[in-house]
C-alpha cells in the first residue's frame, strides 16, 4: 500500500462517517476564503485608493450600498445549512444510531497515564466484571477474579485490533485524569472521562495500522501516549484473537 | 487628618512618592502601573513561549546556553524535561490571559483613558481602583513565587482540568491562590468601571455619544462581573479538593498508578470545565473587545471619517456581551455531548459570529471614502482587522461539532484563537500605545522604529499562527512535548520548526518596540499641542499630560463621537466639546475653548 496516509492537510480517511465531515471541512474552507479573499479585495482596493495622498478629503457622509448586507445574509444562511443539514444529522447518527452489538465488534478501552488497555471479552465475548480495588500490575483492568465470565478477558495494551468493514463499539473509560481518545484517520475525536463510560463506534474501511493519540493533556506522558488501530481481514483478526485466547487458557499471560 | 479627598480642589496637593507613584488613587497612575506590570508579563509570557519552541522544533535536543541556566530538575544538561514543559505551558497560558492581556486592555488602557473619554475627573470609586492594582500585582507575584515551590509551577493547562489538575504538584495550588487574587482584583475593576460609565458622564454624553472604546469597556465590565464569580467559586472548590479532602471534581475509584486514590469521591471532573467555560468564553470577549474599542478610536481618527454605523456596532458589541454566555459548552464538545445539548450549543456559536461580521463589515466600509493616513498607530489598526478576520472565520470549523470531530483540540485551535489574541488583540494594544502615548508622556514615538516593529511583527506573527492551521489539520493534538512521536505529527514536523523560528524572530522584532518605548519616555519627539493627532474625543481636551482632576474645567459635549470632515467645517475635525461655531445652523455659541 503505497497510497500515502498523512500529509499537510486532512489525512486518508479510513471511515464510514468521515468522508461527510472531510466535505464539511473543505467546502468550509472554500467558502472561508472567497469570504477572506473577496473582503480582503475590497481592504486593499480601500486601503490604495482612499490613502490620503489621492483622496485629501474624506466624505462624511457613510457609503451606501447593499453589498455588504446581502453578503452578512448569505453568511448567516450558509452557516444556517451547514448547521443544520450537515452538522446536526451527522452529530445525530453519530451519537445515535449505534449499529446492532450482534452484528458488530465491542471492545473497552480504558485509558490510563499513559497507556490504553484494550479489553476484549475473550472466546465467549462477555466481558468481565471489573472494580478498581482489583487493579494490579497484573491486571491492569480490574477484573474480578470471582467473575467467571472475566476468566478468558484478554487486554492488549495500546492495541486495538478491528476487522475491516464491520461496525465496532468501544466503551471508553478512564483510571486517573481525563484522556481523549483520537484516531486522525477515522475523524474521531471521543473525550475518555474518569467516572464515566462513554461509547463511540465507527467503521473501518480500509486494511493498515495507524496511531490513536491522546488529545487531552494528561500529564508528563501525555505526549507518548500512542496507541495503534490495526485494521485487518476478519481471517487476520481472527487468527490474532485465538492467539491471545489461547495464552490466556495456557496461562502464558497473566491477565485473568 | 491632613488627607485631602480627591475630589476637592483637583490636581493642586503636594502627594509624597509613596502616595503619587505607588498607592496612587489617580486613575491615569493606577493605569500606567497596570500598562507597565502587564507589558511585562507579556514579555514573560512570551519568553516562557519561546524556550517551548526550543522543544517543539528540537525535540529532546539540548537547548543551547540557556538551557543549562534552569538546572537539573527542569532541563538536565539543557534539555527540557517533559514535566517542565506542560508547566511552560500552563504558566503561558495563565500569564498572557490574566496577566498580559485583560490587565492591559482593562485595567491599563480602560483606567486612563475611559475617565478621560467621558470627561470625569477620575473613576467613581478611586481608592476600590487602587485596591484593584494591588490585588492584582499579588496575584502576579503569587503566579510567580509558583515557579520556585517543589515540583515547580502549575502543569496542567491554563483551563486546569481535573482529576489532573487535582493530582498536581503544589504549583496548582499556588496558582489557584494567585487566580483567586486575580479575580477579586477584576471583579472590584469591573463594578469600578460601570459605576463610572453610568454616573460619571459629563453634561451633554448620552449614552450614545460615548466613544465606541467606552462601549466596548462597559459590555468588557459586565462580562467581567458576571463570568468570574462562577470560576472564583470553581477556584476554592478545586483549592478544597486540593488541601481540605473534599472530591467536588474527583470520582469514586480512581486508580492513579496503580495506586487506588483514598478520596470521598463522588464527584465530577465535567463540572469543573462548565464552572471554568462559564467564564472563559466570556473572558473570550473580554480580550476581543476593548481590543475592537481601541481599533474603533483609531481608525475613525486616521479615516478622519466618522464610524460606518456607529450604532449598529453598539448594538453588535451588547449582542456580543450577551451571546458569550451561551455558547461556553462549545469547548466542550468531545466529552460526550448528545444530540439536545450540543444543537443548542452549535447554534448559539453560528449566531455569535453574526455580530463579530458585522463589526468587521462596518470596520472596513468605514476606509471607503476614508483619507486614511498610515500613522503607526493606524497600521496595527488596519492589521488587526484581517488577522481577526482569520482568527472568526477559522471558528467556523470549531464550531461545527461535525468538523470539530476532527479538529478538537488539534494545532488548529492554538491557530484560530492566537489569531484573535495575537496579532488580533495584541495588535490592537499596540495600536492602543503608539495612539495615546503623546498624550500621556507629551512625546511621541519614533515612527520608524514603530514601522519596523509593524511589519516584522505582521510577517513573523503569521509565520507562527498559519502553519499551525496544517499541523492541525494533520491531526497533532495540542500541548504535546514531542510530536514526532506519532507519523503525521513527523510529517509536519518542519512546519513546527518554522513557527519556533517566527516565534524566535518575533521577539527580536520586540526589541524595535522596546527600545522605542524606552527612549521616547524622555527623548520622543515633544507633542506640539494637547490634540497631536486631530481627534474629537474628550481625552484630547486635556492639558498633556492629563493633571491630577483630569480637565482644569469640566468640559460640556455637543455632539456624536466622531464628527470628522463635517461638510461646511473648516476643519476636518469637530471635538466633542467645541460649541459649534457660526457657520452651522445653531446660535453662536460664546467661544470660551
Amino acid at each position: 500500500m503505497e497510497e500515502k496516509i498523512y500529509g499537510y492537510w486532512l489525512p486518508i480517511d479510513i471511515s464510514t462517517h468521515g468522508h461527510v465531515i472531510d466535505w464539511l471541512i473543505n467546502w468550509l474552507h472554500v467558502f472561508m476564503i472567497a469570504l477572506f479573499v473577496g473582503w480582503g479585495v475590497f481592504f486593499v482596493y480601500c486601503l490604495v485608493k482612499f490613502r490620503k495622498g489621492s483622496n485629501p478629503h474624506a466624505t462624511y457622509d457613510p457609503v451606501k450600498g447593499k453589498v455588504s448586507k446581502y453578503v452578512e445574509i448569505g453568511v448567516v444562511i450558509v452557516e444556517a445549512l451547514l448547521l443544520v443539514g450537515l452538522s446536526m444529522p451527522l452529530w445525530a447518527q453519530f451519537k445515535n444510531d449505534f449499529p446492532d452489538p450482534a452484528n458488530a465488534q465491542v471492545v473497552r478501552v480504558v485509558a490510563e497515564q499513559f497507556a490504553w488497555n484494550v479489553h476484549y471479552g475473550g472466546k465467549d465475548g462477555v466481558f468481565g466484571r471489573t472494580a478498581p480495588q482489583f487493579v494490579t500490575s497484573d491486571n491492569l483492568l480490574g477484573l474480578d477474579p470471582d467473575d467467571d465470565a472475566g476468566k478468558d478477558d484478554f487486554n492488549a495494551i495500546n492495541t486495538l485490533h478491528m476487522v475491516v468493514d464491520k461496525p465496532i463499539i468501544v466503551h471508553l473509560s478512564a483510571k486517573d485524569v481525563i484522556h481523549s481518545f483520537k484516531v486522525p484517520v477515522l475523524r474521531l475525536t471521543q473525550d475518555v472521562i474518569p467516572g464515566q463510560e462513554i461509547k463511540v463506534w465507527f467503521e473501518a474501511t480500509k486494511t493498515g495500522t495507524f496511531d490513536i493519540a491522546c488529545a487531552q493533556l494528561c500529564g508528563l506522558g501525555h505526549y507518548r501516549m500512542r496507541g495503534q488501530l490495526v485494521v485487518e481481514s476478519e481471517e487476520a483478526f481472527k487468527t490474532w484473537f485465538d492467539e491471545q485466547a489461547s495464552e490466556i487458557e495456557t496461562g502464558e499471560d497473566d491477565f485473568f | 487628618m491632613a488627607e485631602h479627598s480627591h475630589n476637592d480642589s483637583h490636581g493642586h496637593h503636594e502627594l509624597g512618592f509613596w502616595r503619587k507613584y505607588l498607592f496612587s488613587i489617580d486613575h491615569k497612575v493606577i493605569g500606567i502601573q497596570y500598562t507597565l506590570t502587564a507589558l511585562l508579563f507579556l514579555l514573560l509570557g512570551f519568553s516562557l513561549m519561546m524556550m517551548m519552541r526550543w522543544q517543539l522544533a528540537y525535540p529532546g535536543q539540548p537547548m543551547p546556553w540557556i538551557g543549562k541556566l534552569f538546572g537539573n530538575t527542569n532541563m538536565p544538561e539543557g534539555i527540557m524535561v517533559p514535566e517542565f514543559y506542560n508547566q511552560l505551558g500552563a504558566m503561558h497560558g495563565t500569564i498572557m490571559v490574566f496577566l498580559g492581556v485583560v490587565p492591559l486592555a482593562v485595567g491599563g488602557f480602560g483606567n486612563y483613558i475611559l475617565p478621560l473619554q467621558i470627561g470625569a475627573p477620575d473613576m467613581a470609586f478611586p481608592k476600590l481602583n487602587m485596591a484593584s492594582y494591588w490585588v492584582f500585582a499579588c496575584g502576579g507575584v503569587v503566579m510567580l513565587i509558583s515557579f520556585f515551590v517543589p515540583g515547580g509551577a502549575a502543569q496542567s493547562g491554563w483551563t486546569s482540568y481535573p482529576p489532573l489538575a487535582n493530582l498536581a504538584t503544589m504549583g496548582q495550588t499556588i496558582w489557584l491562590i494567585g487566580m483567586v487574587f486575580l479575580i477579586t482584583s477584576s471583579l472590584l475593576g469591573s463594578v469600578n468601571f460601570i459605576v463610572t460609565t453610568v454616573q460619571m458622564r459629563v453634561e451633554g454624553l448620552s449614552f450614545f455619544r460615548l466613544p465606541f472604546f467606552v462601549w466596548t469597556q462597559f459590555v468588557t465590565a459586565f462580562l467581567l462581573l458576571l463570568a468570574f464569580p462562577p470560576l472564583e467559586a470553581a477556584g476554592v472548590l478545586q483549592l478544597m479538593d486540593r488541601i481540605a479532602g473534599t472530591s467536588f471534581f474527583l470520582p469514586s475509584g480512581l486508580v492513579v498508578t496503580g495506586q487506588l486514590l483514598e478520596v470521598a469521591g463522588g464527584g465530577n471532573p465535567l463540572l469543573w470545565q462548565h464552572l471554568f467555560w462559564f467564564l472563559a468564553h466570556p473572558e473570550v470577549y473580554v480580550l476581543i473587545l476593548p481590543a475592537l474599542g481601541i481599533v474603533a478610536e483609531v481608525i475613525a481618527n486616521n479615516t478622519r471619517r466618522p464610524l460606518w454605523g456607529y450604532r449598529t456596532m453598539v448594538y453588535s458589541v451588547i449582542f456580543l456581551g450577551f451571546m458569550s454566555f451561551i455558547v461556553w459548552a462549545h469547548h466542550m464538545f468531545m466529552t460526550g455531548m448528545g444530540t439536545t445539548i450540543s444543537t443548542f450549543f452549535q447554534t448559539t456559536t453560528m449566531i455569535i459570529s453574526v455580530p463579530s461580521v458585522i463589526i468587521l463589515t462596518a470596520l472596513a466600509l468605514s476606509l471607503h471614502g476614508a483619507s486614511i493616513r498610515f500613522t503607526v498607530p493606524m497600521l496595527f489598526a488596519l492589521a488587526f482587522i484581517p488577522m481577526f478576520a482569520i482568527g472568526g472565520l477559522t471558528g467556523l470549523p470549531l464550531g461545527l461539532t461535525a468538523s470539530d470531530l476532527h479538529l478538537h483540540d488539534t494545532y488548529y485551535v492554538i491557530g484560530h484563537f492566537h489569531y484573535v489574541v495575537a496579532p488580533g488583540t495584541i495588535f490592537a494594544l499596540f495600536a492602543g500605545i503608539y495612539y495615546w502615548f503623546p498624550k500621556i508622556t507629551g512625546r511621541h514615538m519614533n515612527t520608524v522604529l514603530g514601522k519596523l516593529h509593524f511589519w516584522f511583527s505582521l510577517i513573523f506573527m503569521n509565520g507562527i499562527f498559519m502553519p499551525m492551521f496544517f499541523v492541525g489539520m494533520a491531526g497533532v493534538s495540542r500541548r504535546l512535548y514531542d510530536q514526532t512521536q506519532y507519523a503525521y505529527g513527523a510529517q509536519v514536523q518542519g512546519l513546527t520548526a518554522m513557527g519556533s523560528w517566527s516565534a524566535w524572530m518575533l521577539g527580536l522584532a520586540q526589541i524595535f518596540f522596546i527600545v522605542n518605548f524606552i527612549l521616547s519616555i524622555r527623548g520622543g519627539k515633544k507633542v506640539e499641542s494637547d490634540n497631536p493627532w486631530d481627534a474629537t474625543t474628550l481625552e484630547w481636551a486635556t492639558p498633556t499630560p492629563p493633571p491630577h482632576g483630569n480637565f482644569p474645567e469640566t468640559p460640556v459635549v455637543y455632539r456624536d463621537p466622531y464628527e470628522y470632515s463635517v461638510p461646511g467645517s473648516d476643519k476636518d475635525f469637530l471635538p466633542q466639546h467645541v460649541p459649534d461655531s457660526g457657520n452651522s445652523t445653531s446660535e453662536p455659541a460664546s467661544a470660551d475653548d
